[in-house]
């Protein structure tokens, strides 16, 4: 969002200018907002006892648990990595650069279907390339913890990355060699310039992956196997419930889903800095 | 966010080269990326050799999987089609004009990239489908394919086309208009050749999006074979039936058809914009 330098509208020479508005905010209305808003009008219908009934499911209570552990743990992965990843792409010289800034953007180009069957594909105990061995050593990926938390990594690192080295390559690094010349180690260096400077490129990178980590499903309903009460997110309870006829908690536990997600647009949308899309 | 903005920041090298510590980081950061991406993407390609070619034809040309294709094809450059033209709209009207309530626009603009698929499925079945409080019910035909993929590629277009209009000096366009060009020739042959690259790599990332979708389809489009299937459907059918082999076929060609469509688009807008 901008600082919009005002154009005196030409009074009377722009009918089109009001058509515009009118086509793209029906077509905005009729296709994201008035949907949307159902999920929360069908939610409290009968006031909070769809709320209530899904909150006194344990299945359902068991998927949010899992959801939200499952997207913290991602969100904080995408932190480490997706941090560390973009330092090193843009301020650092080796061969394949070009090529892995390439393949960073490729998880938002693949089916969510396509990154379930990758991870099976390589981590299967039966003849999955890293699989056999994992199990050798008594760890298992899918149908459990860590192949949901890949899945979600694997949709959600890229959101963190398109953030944070797009800023680090514009605040340049004057500052960073004006704290080495003053006598700043590396970790100072990072910590007192580096970090505070692109702190809410993180902050953005972290609320969209977060988003995006909470409601990842096709991905996640392939490696997690769907067993119910262990390794069933949200979303694939939300699915469940609706072909079980049980709308109202479909509805109930999807409204506390696009909640979530909704507040983090308008999170980002409130402290992204004007002038910065 | 935009996938210009970034191609451009990673481009103007400004630093040297590595050193032992982020020599170190390099690795780590490479060995887990690949861990998560690169080992199981390559594993969907090998997959998908194992029946050899004629493995991979005969997998393509089953009648239902070929159908599949074919619809989300269609389908997701149908909706790129309206992405194009919506998608420049709805950016010129946010760029351009001035009206109460354009914040909430801009927010109700980002809901489809952070809401859940399986969600947007959901409340789209809500207004469109068998309860309809308007009456239009299309659950499970064509259309609710078209419908699910516009509503996750609505973004795309806008948020790539936005900051490069809202760069544009609009002195240019009026000095066009002085020197007594018409407003549709002003904006055929001033604003949209800025335009198009942006508009292009909106509509690649749009297309990429809508021929992958999944969770969206689920509850709204019925999944019926030969009909209202897509690809992603397909892949999951065969991955639950575990033929994996022919899921790594079909995953591969999305991958294909993903790439060669990104290509082009790449060098459309290259030619569009030399012609400016």
């Amino acid at each position: 969002m901008t600082e919009y330098v005002t154009v005196k509208p030409r009074r009377g020479a722009w009918p089109m200018r009001y058509l515009f508005r009118f086509i793209a905010v029906a077509y905005l209305f009729m296709l994201v907002a008035w949907p949307v808003s159902l999920v929360a009008k069908n939610t409290f219908a009968d006031g909070w006892s769809s709320m209530r009934k899904a909150l006194a499911d344990p299945l359902v209570t068991s998927s949010l648990r899992l959801t939200v552990y499952v997207a913290v743990v991602a969100v904080i992965l995408n932190l480490v990595f997706g941090v560390g990843i973009s330092l090193i792409l843009v301020r650092r010289r080796f061969p394949g650069r070009r090529v892995l800034s390439a393949l960073i953007d490729l998880p938002l180009a693949v089916s969510p279907v396509v990154v379930g069957l990758a991870l099976v594909l390589t981590y299967n105990r039966r003849d999955g390339w890293l699989g056999t061995t994992l199990e050798d050593h008594g760890f298992q990926v899918l149908f459990a913890n860590p192949g949901i938390i890949m899945a979600t990594v694997f949709v959600s690192l890229p959101l963190m990355i398109r953030e944070v080295a797009p800023v680090l390559e514009e605040i340049g690094t004057d500052q960073e060699q004006a704290a080495r010349s003053l006598g700043a180690n590396s970790r100072q260096t990072f910590l007192r310039i580096t970090l505070p400077s692109i702190k809410w490129a993180v902050v953005y990178g972290g609320v969209l992956s977060l988003a995006r980590a909470l409601g990842e499903f096709g991905a996640v309903k392939i490696v997690a196997g769907n067993v119910a009460g262990r390794t069933q997110t949200a979303p694939l309870i939300v699915e469940q419930r609706y072909q079980d006829f049980q709308q109202n908690t479909a509805y109930a536990t999807s409204f506390i889903l696009a909640f979530v997600a909704v507040a983090c647009i308008v999170v980002v949308s409130i402290i992204r800095p004007k002038g910065n899309l | 966010m935009t996938a210009t903005s970034l191609a451009r920041s990673r481009r103007a090298p400004r630093t040297g080269a590595l050193t032992l510590g982020s020599g170190l980081g390099l690795g780590v950061g490479m060995i887990w990326f690949s861990l998560i991406v690169l080992i199981p993407l390559s594993a969907v390609v090998v997959k998908a050799q194992s029946g050899g070619w004629d493995g991979y034809w005969h997998t393509i040309t089953n009648p239902q999987t070929w159908a599949a294709i074919k619809l989300t094809v269609v389908q997701s450059l149908l909706v790129t089609l309206v992405n194009i033209v919506m998608g420049t709209l709805i950016a010129w009207v946010l760029v351009r004009d001035h009206f109460f309530g354009k914040r909430a626009v801009e927010v109700v603009i980002d809901i489809p990239f952070a809401l859940p698929t399986i969600v947007a499925g959901l409340v789209l079945l809500a207004l469109y489908g068998p309860r309809s409080p308007i009456g239009v019910n299309i659950a499970n035909t064509q259309k609710a394919v078209f419908l699910a993929l516009a509503f996750v590629t609505v973004p795309f277009v806008v948020r790539t086309v936005q900051p490069v209009l809202e760069q544009l000096d609009e002195e240019v366009e009026e000095a066009a208009m002085s020197l007594g060009a018409s407003k549709f020739t002003t904006f055929r042959r001033i604003v949209l050749p800025s335009l198009a690259p942006a508009i292009g790599a909106g509509a690649a990332l749009s297309f990429a999006r809508a021929i992958s979708e999944y969770g969206s389809l689920v509850l709204l489009s019925g999944n019926l074979a030969m009909r209202t299937e897509v690809t992603s459907v397909r892949i999951l059918t065969y991955v639950e039936n575990g033929n994996t082999a022919a899921a790594a076929v079909v995953a591969s060609t999305l991958l294909l058809i993903s790439l060669i469509v990104i290509v082009l688009v790449d060098v459309i807008q290259r030619r569009i914009a030399r012609r400016d």
